[in-house]
């Protein structure tokens, strides 16, 4: 796209890009320095003569080991995945299923169906926190893990439901009419001939949902309240501030490995939750 | 039909309950009814159940009793309620100009071959990925009024002589709470937007820069109008996701100071959890609806018009 000489390629090109990476980048950068910084270096005003931001000559554990001694923070971690894990199940099965059906299935209300999932993929979970509390309570499962097991596939069904509308429309329909001539029934020519044929558009739907789901904040923060219960953002954010006390090196050591799990699956995965993305927002 | 009569007959008959999900309309059914039980019992009973607390008197520990629309017109003389409805458009409107033109530009920057670009993309897109909350924190703490990197760099480089107070700042703090936005949200569009141009064939940039166009009119004559389908549907996930925005207000400054940040959302929690004024709450979250939904059919109207034409 740009042509010429090579100071125009670093004006126009390489710089930008670089600004970018660096300020894209640069909270994750000062979320690590930050965490093995020890507390005298960390709260020295800015405009002192010896604050040095961007190295640390003395880098400590401390901030790692109050969190693992002093909080929960070890259960939140397990809760986060469990829940995180369960409620992608539960909705990559709810979303295979319906998107199956609705992509290659004739049956009445067929279109509306799928408008309505899209809908309901629409939803942000801001509109309905307050009167789902009340349920959740009605239910007796407030302060569980299952108040979020089975809230999270609310956004996670559509969207795995949508995704999976897609990928099983480009299968060819003759595939499933060779499997139905050699004797399979409907049932079985989807459960072993189009699913395993589908299944890259599993893994990016599952990818996908466990990052959303682990990221999710509000639910958690309303539905659960003792410390044990918490996930890790709501436990972060609740226990590691008393009042206006910031514990800053453990909230970013915090940070950093809450977000290892999220990382090291998107890291495996990076083709499929690209993928998976703009299969989404191609529709 | 005649070949599927056959090979059925010669087939070893299913049980029965089996034989009944032959018919397409029975396997349909069965393969929704999971969505459909979830879907029915926490998205469409909540909002009929937000709708029935919007209109009672209820708060925690007291089921209340219907008021009408009294909590509708209490938020009407509500000011700190005006406030929120004012922000969460300026919010929408101003980081989605930002994310959309940065992310464009991003996409464009990656859209051709240089060493090492899987890598680049895949790191851009860490702020998309890692959970909001746990990087507004470190975005909380850059801001942070008395040990901020960022008034030590801008010092440094002789712009501001004074302590620049980010989120203390009524003014300011929301423009704060928008460039997190704005760093999270771009690499969302420059991704979607980058599949998008890489379905555009150069052969059309070729054929138009033969035919003379400079750069700037390939881009809005050629590029663009074939990228919008695309553009729009990214824009309409991006606009109700910020629309509907809650972690990013509620870490980085709980839609104060003298709540001058507030969002619908934050300020439905302040009211209908923190306060325990379940019904005005509902209420506040329930407002949300109208304008979200003049937002997605106007978006899904254009997206349709975009794509017949």
């Amino acid at each position: 796209m740009i042509e010429g000489s090579l100071w125009r390629k670093w004006v126009f090109y390489y710089i930008p890009l670089l600004l970018f990476i660096v300020v894209l980048l640069f909270p994750f950068y000062w979320m690590i320095i930050t965490s093995v910084r020890p507390d005298g270096e960390l709260y020295r005003p800015w405009n002192s003569v010896n604050y040095q931001p961007f190295w640390t000559n003395k880098p400590t554990w401390e901030h790692f080991t109050y969190l693992f001694e002093e909080t929960n923070f070890g259960r939140w971690m397990i809760n986060t995945m469990f829940i995180a894990a369960t409620s992608t199940l539960i909705s990559l099965f709810c979303g295979v299923l319906a998107g199956y059906a609705l992509a290659r299935l004739n049956f009445p209300w067929a279109g509306s169906l799928g408008t309505l999932i899209f809908i309901t993929y629409l939803v942000p979970q801001t509109l309905l926190f307050i009167p789902l509390a009340e349920i959740i309570r009605d239910f007796k499962l407030g302060d569980t893990p299952w108040s979020l097991i089975l809230t999270y596939p609310t956004f996670l069904i559509p969207f795995c439901t949508w995704l999976m509308m897609g990928y099983f429309k480009a299968i060819p329909k003759e595939l499933e009419e060779c499997a139905r001539i050699d004797g399979a029934s409907r049932w079985k020519a989807m459960l072993f001939i189009i699913i395993p044929v589908a299944l890259p558009g599993i893994l990016s739907a599952g990818i996908i949902a466990f990052t959303l789901s682990w990221n999710e904040f509000i639910y958690a923060l309303v539905f659960l309240s003792s410390p044990d219960e918490k996930t890790v953002a709501v436990g972060v954010t609740s226990e590691l501030i008393r009042g206006d006390v910031f514990f800053w090196g453990s909230l970013m050591a915090g940070a950093l490995l809450g977000s290892v799990p999220v990382a090291i699956v998107y890291s495996f995965f990076v083709e499929h939750y690209v993928s998976g993305l703009t299969g989404s927002v191609k529709g | 039909m005649a070949v599927t009569a056959v090979s059925t007959a010669g087939a070893r008959k299913p049980p029965p309950r089996l034989r009944k999900l032959e018919d397409e309309r029975w396997l349909a059914a069965v393969l929704l009814a999971p969505t459909a039980v979830l879907l029915g019992l926490f998205i469409a009973y909540p909002f009929f159940e937000g709708v029935m607390l919007s209109l009672s008197s209820a708060k925690v520990g007291d089921p209340g009793q219907f008021v009408g629309l009294a909590n509708f017109a209490k938020l009407w003389d509500d000011n700190i309620f005006w406030t929120s409805v004012w922000n969460t458009f300026w919010y929408t409107g101003v980081t989605t100009v930002f994310k959309l033109g940065l992310g464009l530009w991003l996409a464009m920057l990656l859209n051709r071959h240089f060493k090492g670009k899987a890598i680049v993309r895949a790191f851009i897109l860490l702020p998309f990925i890692i959970p909001t909350v746990l990087s507004t924190f470190a975005w909380k703490w850059m801001f942070d009024p008395t040990f901020s990197v960022i008034n030590w760099s801008l010092f440094k480089l002789g712009l501001i002589h004074m302590r620049i107070n980010w989120l203390g700042d009524p003014s300011l703090a929301m423009d704060s709470i928008m460039v997190v936005n704005i760093w999270r949200g771009v690499p969302f569009f420059a991704i979607s937007l980058l599949a998008g141009l890489q379905t555009i064939s150069p052969e059309l940039n070729e054929a138009a820069a033969i035919d003379g166009a400079r750069p700037w009119a390939r881009f809005w004559y050629v590029t663009w109008p074939l990228l919008l389908p695309v553009t729009m549907v990214v824009m309409l996930f991006s606009v109700i996701q910020t629309f509907a925005d809650f972690q990013l207000v509620y870490v980085m400054t709980g839609g104060g100071p003298a709540n001058a940040t507030h969002l619908f959302a934050t300020y439905a929690y302040q009211i209908g959890i923190v306060s325990g004024l379940l019904s005005q709450g509902a209420a506040v979250s329930l407002a949300m609806f109208p304008f979200l939904f003049v937002i997605v059919v106007v978006q899904l109207l254009y997206i349709r018009r975009v794509e017949t034409r």
